[in-house]
């Protein structure tokens, strides 16, 4: 299982730095979705992975797992859409300003194709 | 307390003064009269003190665990300033209500005039060097604004950048020096600075901290070399340049040599860099002045010169050149001050200062020139005026201390001829200006100013004739306490007396009088010469091209690592991060897997696990189908949401499966604006390169998980699972460790979400952006855009929803739930109504206003935390309790759940901020004024 997890994190990655790469917005963005999935498991599963035991008290429950990284995650998580959001509105703003979607603000379609 | 709410004062009184003056222009000069006032009266009732000897301190905790306490004392010296302050401020309050005119922002003026204030009495009054050093900051920000006042001006701006520039810098010296200074006594309170004297001066690190303090003190100080930024300062309106730029703030450098002249004084070091900088200081500035055809260039180089005499006076490091030094910087404050006002008249009245056309003005207005020329006379060291006999006391102890140096005889020889450089400027400003002639082509016709436009003058040309006169019954007890506690040690014996019968410092002064007549007399030829020599020299310049090399050497290095092209820049910087991660594992033996045993593969895991990489392939190889790309990645983001819920963290599941829907229908809107297909890479080796990049930073991750994950680890975990009941009053630990254990990390995160939010709708106000009116294939778009059947049901589907998310909430601290996932359901919720109706439909029942949403949230949270305040908790304690309600039975009630309420406004109110903006862009029919 731990091999399967370590696979996942190293194509997420992949993907999102392949796609962060690009030289238009949206792929970018894209990038960065798939960066902030990355990092979020890959933070996640510092606390080992373990199933049927979630961080909720109970007299019944078998054990604990680490509650840590969980609540480290999950504020990333809502943070990562406020980048996310953040960033298309900038690429939308560009876009607005320059008439391309370039990444690197082109001020003309010529700028943009080279 | 008394002395906090005196330095407190004057700041609050900025805002008041700026509400008054929405009531009216002399309302604003009114409440700035009363909060100087109202700060006089909190130092009243222990002002008696320093006169008996008695030293007051006051320290309230600020940062004790830093070791920083705001402490505030009151001896002599700082007793003095702070009379000085507040006195010529009440001075220049009632001047500048007549010299502003109409167009100018009173509110703006005294408003600044009052965060000076509050700034210098802070310097004066400070017990703890950084907190001096806070206020001293505060000064050079304030004096900018103030130099700046008239914003149009070119001149106004560049002499407030400069003199920023020049006191920032000696700041940020000061600093340093305060740190060494607080390293090497092992604190930062005056006290124990001063006890320690000898510990300082025998220290290794003496001549470092001596340099960087004195580089603070005569920057503020304009000593030279640094003196080029007060004559540019006076661009700013003259009451400023009579307060700040020669009785109060430039002073606060010589206050700082004063200060700590205990602790840092009596070694040759001192001597020679202080008295050298004050001697230049001193002859430069009496040298320029002469030169000036600017009223104020002439008072301005004066005031230069002045402040050279009394750092001189310091670094001679006798008893008696402290106390003479002390004495000068009250007498200069006095006589300098009114010269500024009737300087100030003097341009109000006749519309120039240039002294080339100022002439004879005697016939228009002798009342201020009878007041002019006694402080003139003071400026010059006329007998019967104050400024002589603090002049008498330097001369004496120039002549004192001559004796005992070699080439001695250089030193009386040099103050004498800046004595009479002194006198022939003093005549030049009254001889010029008043006599000499007629007024050449003047723009207005002079006359004497309004009534109270003179009186502040009047005070201080009287103190000047009083002090002067009779010395021992006016000024010699504060000046005894002043130099008592500049000193810290018992007084030498001197007598404050006009008459201390012939020898050598008389001899001195009647030179200096006759030979600044002679100059004088000689001015013609001696200016001819000037502008032909020196005249050309120009410390500006230097300024300039230092500056102009400063920004060429920034703009080099900015070049050299930004390219201006983001690919480019995040290539660079995986690159680099791909070399530092691997670097380690090429020397080492440590085998990649632990010895930690791990979980059994099962197939609907290994499903799931294909399921995600070959949707993430996917969405890489169809990006370019934008719509397409969207869909696949929600099924990335929808098995990532399965692994939460697989490795026991239902909370994470259910917030990422609800970002994962309002991201999703960010991205659609978003995606209706942006090109429906990208074109096709045209550099393919720039693919395989990128390829590459991804594929080792991928491998690396991978083998990084592999490798922790079979490794066993230790954790902190148990604290908060053993804690979360009986501290936190919740059995779901991630939940009491977000709004309880890390409370103020959760604050500071919503907070980051509010900023974003409103970043957000700030990128979107006034954007206009083309929509297409047809899809990819050519289509138009539907005309119908609302199904009915999905807007029934959705709104069938609403009330349950929103039931839903106050479940969720309320469980939050026991179950999986919470103010994020709540909010985020209510979020979506309210998203799919707007996807079935239409903004306007919405907007017809909803305001639509998300900003209160947001500031309520936050208000909510911040107000939970400091609530623990009132009952003398740290900010954030939680507490809880158990209530028994009838029928429901028991139930937990916590503060914290008061805080998951902030976080759940804020979420929901930054989340539809964002999409429902985005959404109404296209939306014509609705202005952006309707949902604001």
């Amino acid at each position: 299982m731990e091999a399967l997890i370590a696979l996942i994190v190293g194509v997420l990655t992949a993907c999102g730095v392949f796609l962060a790469l690009r030289g238009q917005t949206f792929p970018v963005v894209l990038g960065l979705t798939f960066l902030s999935y990355a990092v979020n498991l890959f933070l996640f599963v510092m606390g080992r992975l373990a199933i049927g035991v979630p961080p909720v008290i109970n007299a019944a429950a078998q054990g604990y797992t680490d509650p840590l990284p969980q609540a480290l995650v999950l504020t990333a998580i809502v943070i990562s859409f406020g980048m996310t959001a953040f960033v298309i509105v900038l690429a939308l703003k560009a876009r607005a300003e320059l008439g391309n979607d370039h990444v690197d603000g082109l001020h003309s379609e010529e700028d943009a194709a080279r | 307390m008394t002395l906090f709410f005196a330095v407190l004062t004057p700041f609050a009184g900025a805002a008041l003064v700026a509400l008054a003056s929405r009531l009216g222009r002399s309302h604003a000069a009114r409440t700035a009269g009363a909060v100087t006032l109202a700060a006089l009266l909190w130092l009243a009732p222990s002002a008696h003190l320093p006169f008996n000897g008695t030293l007051l301190i006051q320290q309230h905790d600020w940062m004790p665990a830093l070791g920083l306490n705001l402490a505030f004392r009151l001896d002599g010296l700082a007793l003095l300033f702070a009379g000085l302050i507040l006195g010529i401020g009440l001075l220049i309050v009632l001047y500048a209500r007549y010299y502003l005119s109409e167009r100018d922002s009173m509110g703006r003026f005294y408003s600044y005039l009052m965060l000076f204030m509050g700034s210098m009495l802070g310097i004066v009054l400070s017990e703890n060097l950084i907190q001096l050093l806070v206020f001293w900051e505060l000064t050079s920000l304030s004096s900018f604004l103030l130099i700046s006042y008239w914003q149009h001006r070119e001149e106004a701006r560049q002499g407030a950048r400069m003199a920023l520039a020049v006191t920032g810098l000696g700041g940020f010296a000061l600093l340093g020096g305060f740190l060494l200074l607080g390293h090497i006594v092992g604190s930062y309170a005056l006290s124990d600075v001063f006890a320690a004297g000898d510990l300082i001066r025998g220290h290794p690190l003496y001549v470092p901290t001596l340099l960087l303090i004195l580089l603070g003190a005569f920057t503020k100080s304009a000593q030279f070399p640094f003196h080029f930024w007060l004559p540019h300062a006076m661009a700013a309106p003259t009451p400023v340049s009579a307060y700040l730029h020669s009785a109060t703030m430039v002073k606060a450098g010589v206050f700082l040599l004063a200060r700590l002249y205990p602790a840092l004084s009596g070694t040759p070091e001192w001597f020679w860099l202080v008295s050298g900088a004050g001697l230049a200081t001193l002859l430069l500035g009496a040298y320029a002045a002469l030169f000036k055809h600017d009223l104020k260039g002439l008072l301005a180089y004066s005031t230069i010169s002045h402040l050279g005499l009394i750092t001189l006076l310091f670094g001679l490091s006798t008893p008696l050149a402290a106390v003479a030094g002390v004495f000068h910087i009250i007498n200069h404050a006095t006589f300098k001050a009114s010269l500024f006002m009737a300087a100030g008249i003097i341009d109000h009245e006749a519309g120039t200062r240039d002294m080339r056309r100022l002439h004879g003005l005697w016939k228009f207005m002798p009342y201020t020139a009878t007041l002019a020329m006694v402080a003139a006379a003071a400026m010059a060291g006329v007998p019967l005026l104050n400024g002589f006999l603090s002049k008498e006391m330097f001369f004496a102890e120039a002549a004192q201390i001559s004796e005992s140096l070699v080439g001695g005889w250089l030193l009386p020889a040099l103050v004498t001829l800046a004595g009479a450089l002194a006198v022939a400027y003093s005549i030049r400003f009254i001889h010029d200006v008043f006599f000499n002639g007629e007024p050449v082509d003047l723009p207005r016709m002079p006359h004497e100013p309004p009534r109270w436009m003179k009186v502040p003058v009047e005070i201080l040309v009287v103190l000047c004739l009083v002090v002067g006169i009779a010395p021992s019954l006016t000024v010699a007890p504060l000046l005894a306490a002043a130099a008592a506690d500049t000193l810290q040690a018992p007084l030498p014996e001197y007598r404050l007396a006009l008459w201390h019968g012939f020898n050598q410092a008389l001899a001195m002064s009647l030179i200096a009088l006759t030979g600044g007549a002679a100059i004088y007399a000689l001015r013609r030829p001696l200016f001819a010469l000037h502008e032909h020599s020196l005249g050309r020299l120009d410390a500006r310049a230097v300024y300039n091209a230092l500056l102009g090399a400063l920004f060429a050497l920034s703009g080099w290095a900015t070049r050299l690592v930004d390219t201006g092209s983001l690919q480019r820049q995040v290539f660079l910087f995986l690159a680099a991060a791909l070399a530092l991660g691997f670097t380690p594992w090429l020397d080492s033996d440590t085998p990649l897997a632990g010895s930690r045993t791990g979980l059994p593969l099962d197939p609907v895991s290994l499903l799931a696990g294909a399921t995600l990489i070959i949707a993430s392939l996917a969405t890489v190889w169809l990006h370019r189908q934008r719509l397409v790309a969207l869909i696949t990645i929600g099924v990335v983001g929808l098995v990532v949401s399965l692994t939460f819920v697989k490795f026991s963290a239902p909370d994470l599941a259910l917030t990422q499966l609800s970002v994962e829907v309002v991201t999703i229908v960010l991205l659609l809107l978003a995606l209706y604006f942006l090109p429906q297909h990208a074109a096709r890479e045209r550099d393919p080796g720039r693919v395989w390169r990128d390829g590459a990049i991804a594929l080792a930073a991928g491998s690396g991750t991978a083998l990084l998980s592999w490798a922790v994950l079979t490794r066993p680890y230790d954790t902190i975990a148990g604290y908060f699972i053993d804690n979360s009941v009986p501290g936190g009053g919740g059995t779901n630990v991630v939940n009491v460790i977000l709004v309880d254990f890390r409370g103020y990390d959760t604050l500071g995160e919503i907070t980051v979400l509010a900023l974003a939010g409103l970043g957000i709708y700030a990128m979107l106000e006034n954007l206009r952006l083309d929509a297409p009116d047809r899809d990819a294939a050519g289509r138009a778009w539907n005309r119908d855009p609302y199904p009915v059947i999905m807007a029934t049901l959705t709104q069938l589907l609403l009330p349950l929803a929103l039931l839903v998310a106050v479940f969720i909430l309320l469980r939050g601290h026991n179950q999986p739930g919470g103010g994020f996932i709540a909010g985020l359901v209510t979020a979506v919720a309210l998203i799919v109504q707007y996807l079935a109706h239409g903004s306007a439909w919405m907007h017809e029942r909803l305001s639509g206003a998300t900003q209160p949403v947001i500031a309520a949230g936050l208000a909510l949270a911040t107000l939970t935390g400091l609530a623990s305040w009132a009952f003398e908790h740290p900010f954030l304690t939680s507490t809880f309790g158990h209530l028994r309600w009838p029928l429901v039975g028991e139930f937990e009630l916590a503060s914290a759940m008061a805080f998951d309420l902030g976080v759940f406004l804020v979420v929901v109110g930054a989340t539809l901020l964002i999409l429902v903006n985005l959404g109404t862009l296209h939306d014509s029919r609705i202005t952006r004024k309707a949902h604001l």
